[in-house]
C-alpha cells in the first residue's frame, strides 16, 4: 500500500545522478581521511573492533582458564599482559572485553536509536498533546544524572549484561528523541514534504522515506559518540557490580576484580583493561568530532 | 526578578512530579516479591503476607504511590535493610562528606578550567592550546574508576606521597567539631591545623580524580566561548579606544564568555553526583556515593532509589539556580 504511495510520488528534491552520488562520496571520503584526530579515532575503533572479532583466534589462552600456580604474575614472556588472581592471562581477558564492551555499546545504542528517533519524530510531526507529552517525558528522564539513572534502572531489573545494555540505552533514548525532533520540525515546513502530504502519501512513509533521511547526518554523530557514552557507562555498572557476572572478562569488572592488588603493587590487573577502555572512548570520540565537522559544519565543535 | 523567580519554580513541578513517578515506578519492576526479600526465602507465608501488609504491597498500583508520595513529604525515604537504619538517617551522616568532595572537586575544575581556557582562547594554535586539547580529550575519555586506581597506585603505593585510600582524616586523629560537615571548613573554624591537614590530604586525590571530566569540558567550553566573545565588535571598540589587553580580556571579555560556561558547569553537576558513587567506591569515602554501592552489592533498593531521587532533584534544583543567575546577570532572558 505505502509502496505504490511513494512510487506515484513525483519525487521534487532532484536526485543526485549515481556519478554525482559517487563524486560526493569521495569527497566525504577525502574530508575524513584529511581530518587527522578523525583518522586516529577511527583507526582505534577498527583495531579494537577487528581485535574484538579475532579474540578466540588470537587469544593467548581461554580468558577463563584458571591456573593457580602462575597467579598474579607480572607481564613476561609467556603472559604480556601479566596475570590475574586466579593466574589467569590478563591480556586474553583485555581481547575478550573489548566483544563485550563493543557488543554492549552496539545494542545500547541500536535501543537508545530504535525508541528515541521514532519518538522524537513522531513527537514533532504531529506536535500538539502527543507532541509535548512525548517531549516532557525526555525532560524528565534527562532531569536524572545518567550514571545514576542507569544504575537505578540495572538494579531494579536485576544485575547482569543484558540489564546492563538495557539501562544505558534507555539513558540514551532522550538525546535521539531530541535531535530527531529538532530535525522533524525544521523539515516538516520544507516544500517536498508539503507537495508530498498534499498528494496522500501516508505520514509513516513521509517520516521514514522522507524525513528519516535527511536527518540521518546528525544521528550518526550522535551514534558515534553515543558508543563512547555506552562503553563508558556500561563499564561503570559492571565495575559497580551491576554487570557482567563471573568469570566473564568485562573491562569494568576486570578493573574492579583488580581494585585490591593495586596498593599492593600489582598494576597490570587495573591498566590493561582502562587503556581498553580509554583507547576505545577516545575513538568513538574522536571520529564522533570529526564526522560532526564534516557534516554538518554549523555545529563545528570549538576549533 | 522576582516574578521570573516564580514563573521557573512553577514550571519545575511538573517535572519534579515525574521524577518521583519515575523513581517510583523503578521501584516496582523489581523482579522478586520485596516482602519475600526481606523475610528470606524460607519465611512462613503468614509472615510474608503480614509484611506485605505492613508494607502496603497488597493494596492498588495508585494507592502505592499516593503512600510513596506522602512518606515523601514527611522526609520518610524507606529503611536500608543493609545496615539496618532508616535512609534519611544514614544520608543525612554521610550527605555532608559528599557535598565537601563535590564542592572541592567543582573548585578545582573551576580553578584549572578557566584559566586554561582564556589561554587557550587568547593564544590559539599555541603550545599551550594543543596541550589543553589534547588534556581535554583524553580527560573525556579515562573512565574515573580506572584514573582513581591508577592515582593510588602512582601516588600512594609508589611515591607514598598520599596517606592510604580509606577515609577523610587519619585514623588517629579526631574529627573537628560538627559545625558545616564540612572537615576542611571546620577545622579551619576551630584552628585545628593537624585535622585540617589530615583532611586536604585525604581529600585531595580524590577530588582531583572526580573533577578530571568537569575540567575538561569545562576548559573546552571557556576556550570557544572566550573565541566567540573576543571575535565581536565590543572587543574590538574597547581595544581601539586603547584599553590596555589584560583588562579587555578580563573585564570586558571574560564576563561575557562565563554565561554559556556556568551553563555547562550545572550540566556537569550531574555528572558529578554519578561519579561521586564511583569516586566514594575508589577511596572508600564515608558518602553517599559509597553507601549507594554498599546497598548495590546489598541488594537493598530502597537506599538506590532514594539516591536516585534526591540526585535527580538536587541536579533540577541546581540548573534551576544556574538558570536563574543567567536571569540575573543577562536581563534580556528574564523577559523572554
Amino acid at each position: 500500500m505505502s509502496e505504490t504511495a511513494t512510487t506515484l510520488v513525483p519525487n521534487p528534491v532532484p536526485q543526485p545522478s549515481a556519478r554525482a552520488d559517487l563524486r560526493k562520496r569521495q569527497t566525504f571520503a577525502r574530508l575524513l581521511l584529511k581530518n587527522r584526530l578523525a583518522v586516529l579515532g577511527l583507526s582505534f575503533i577498527v583495531i579494537w573492533t577487528l581485535l574484538a572479532v579475532i579474540a578466540p583466534w588470537v587469544s593467548p589462552y581461554e580468558p577463563t582458564l584458571t591456573d593457580t600456580a602462575s597467579k598474579l604474575q607480572s607481564p613476561n614472556a609467556a603472559h604480556w599482559f601479566g596475570t590475574d588472581n586466579f593466574g589467569r592471562d590478563v591480556l586474553s581477558r583485555v581481547l575478550y572485553g573489548a566483544r563485550i564492551s563493543i557488543w554492549t555499546g552496539l545494542i545500547a545504542v541500536a535501543i537508545s536509536l530504535c525508541i528515541g528517533v521514532p519518538l522524537g519524530g513522531i513527537a514533532a510531526y504531529y506536535g500538539g498533546r502527543l507532541g509535548s507529552v512525548i517531549m516532557r517525558l525526555m525532560d524528565i528522564l534527562l532531569a536524572f544524572p545518567s550514571l545514576v539513572l542507569s544504575m537505578a534502572i540495572a538494579a531494579s531489573i536485576g544485575a547482569g549484561l543484558t540489564s546492563a545494555m538495557i539501562a544505558v540505552g534507555i539513558v540514551g533514548i532522550p538525546e535521539f528523541a531530541r535531535l530527531m525532533y529538532g530535525q522533524t520540525i525544521s523539515l516538516k515546513e520544507k516544500e517536498y514534504i508539503e507537495a508530498s502530504r498534499a498528494i496522500g502519501v501516508k505520514d509513516n512513509v513521509i517520516l521514514f522515506r522522507h524525513i528519516l533521511p535527511n536527518a540521518l547526518a546528525p544521528l550518526l554523530v550522535q551514534a558515534t559518540l553515543g558508543m563512547g557514552f555506552a562503553i563508558l557507562t556500561a563499564s561503570s555498572l559492571s565495575f559497580l557490580g551491576l554487570g557482567v557476572k563471573p568469570p566473564i572478562a568485562e573491562w569494568g569488572a576486570m578493573i574492579s576484580e583488580g581494585r585490591e592488588y593495586i596498593i599492593s603493587g600489582q598494576w597490570w590487573l587495573v591498566t590493561f583493561p582502562g587503556l581498553g577502555i580509554a583507547t576505545s572512548i577516545l575513538g568513538f570520540n574522536l571520529l564522533g568530532d570529526g564526522l560532526r565537522d564534516i557534516l554538518d559544519p554549523r555545529l563545528r565543535s570549538g576549533k | 526578578m522576582f516574578g521570573y523567580t516564580v514563573k521557573r519554580l512553577g514550571q519545575m513541578i511538573p517535572s519534579l512530579l515525574g521524577i518521583v513517578v519515575i523513581t517510583f515506578i523503578l521501584s516496582r519492576v523489581l523482579p522478586g516479591d520485596p516482602a519475600v526479600m526481606m523475610a528470606g526465602e524460607q519465611a512462613d507465608d503468614s509472615v510474608i503476607e503480614n509484611i506485605r501488609r505492613d508494607m502496603g504491597l497488597d493494596q492498588p498500583l495508585y494507592m502505592q504511590f499516593f503512600a510513596y508520595v506522602v512518606k515523601l513529604f514527611q522526609g520518610d525515604l524507606g529503611m536500608a535493610y543493609h545496615t539496618g537504619h532508616t535512609v534519611t538517617a544514614d544520608f543525612a551522616n554521610r550527605f555532608p562528606a559528599t557535598i565537601e568532595l563535590t564542592l572541592f572537586s567543582i573548585l578545582i575544575a573551576v580553578l584549572v578550567a578557566i584559566p586554561v581556557g582564556i589561554v587557550a582562547a587568547t593564544r590559539k594554535e599555541s603550545i599551550a592550546d594543543h596541550i589543553s586539547r589534547v588534556f581535554s580529550l583524553i580527560g573525556a575519555c579515562v573512565p574515573i574508576f580506572w584514573l582513581g586506581l591508577m592515582f593510588i597506585y602512582i601516588f600512594y603505593s609508589i611515591l607514598g606521597w598520599s596517606p592510604a585510600p580509606m577515609g577523610r582524616i587519619s585514623g588517629d586523629l579526631n574529627p573537628p567539631t560538627n559545625l558545616t560537615g564540612l572537615y576542611l571548613v571546620d577545622s579551619l573554624l576551630t584552628g585545628d591545623f593537624a585535622a585540617f591537614r589530615s583532611s586536604l590530604s585525604h581529600l585531595i586525590l580524590p577530588a582531583i580524580c572526580l573533577s578530571t571530566g568537569t575540567m575538561a569540558i569545562v576548559a573546552r567550553m571557556m576556550r570557544s566561548s572566550m573565541l566567540e566573545v573576543i571575535g565581536q565588535d565590543f572587543i574590538r571598540t574597547a581595544r581601539a579606544k586603547g584599553i590596555h589587553e589584560f583588562l579587555v580580556i578580563s573585564r570586558h571579555a571574560l564576563v561575557n564568555a562565563l554565561i554559556p560556561t556556568l551553563t555547562v558547569l550545572g550540566l556537569q553537576f550531574g555528572y558529578l553526583l554519578g561519579g561521586a558513587v564511583i569516586t566514594e567506591t575508589i577511596f572508600s569515602w564515608p558518602g553517599v556515593g559509597g553507601y549507594v554501592t554498599d546497598s548495590i552489592l546489598a541488594a537493598d533498593y530502597a537506599p538506590i532509589q532514594a539516591f536516585t531521587l534526591v540526585s535527580a532533584l538536587l541536579y533540577s534544583l541546581i540548573n534551576l539556580l544556574v538558570d536563574l543567575i543567567y536571569g540575573w546577570i543577562d536581563p534580556r532572558i528574564r523577559y523572554e
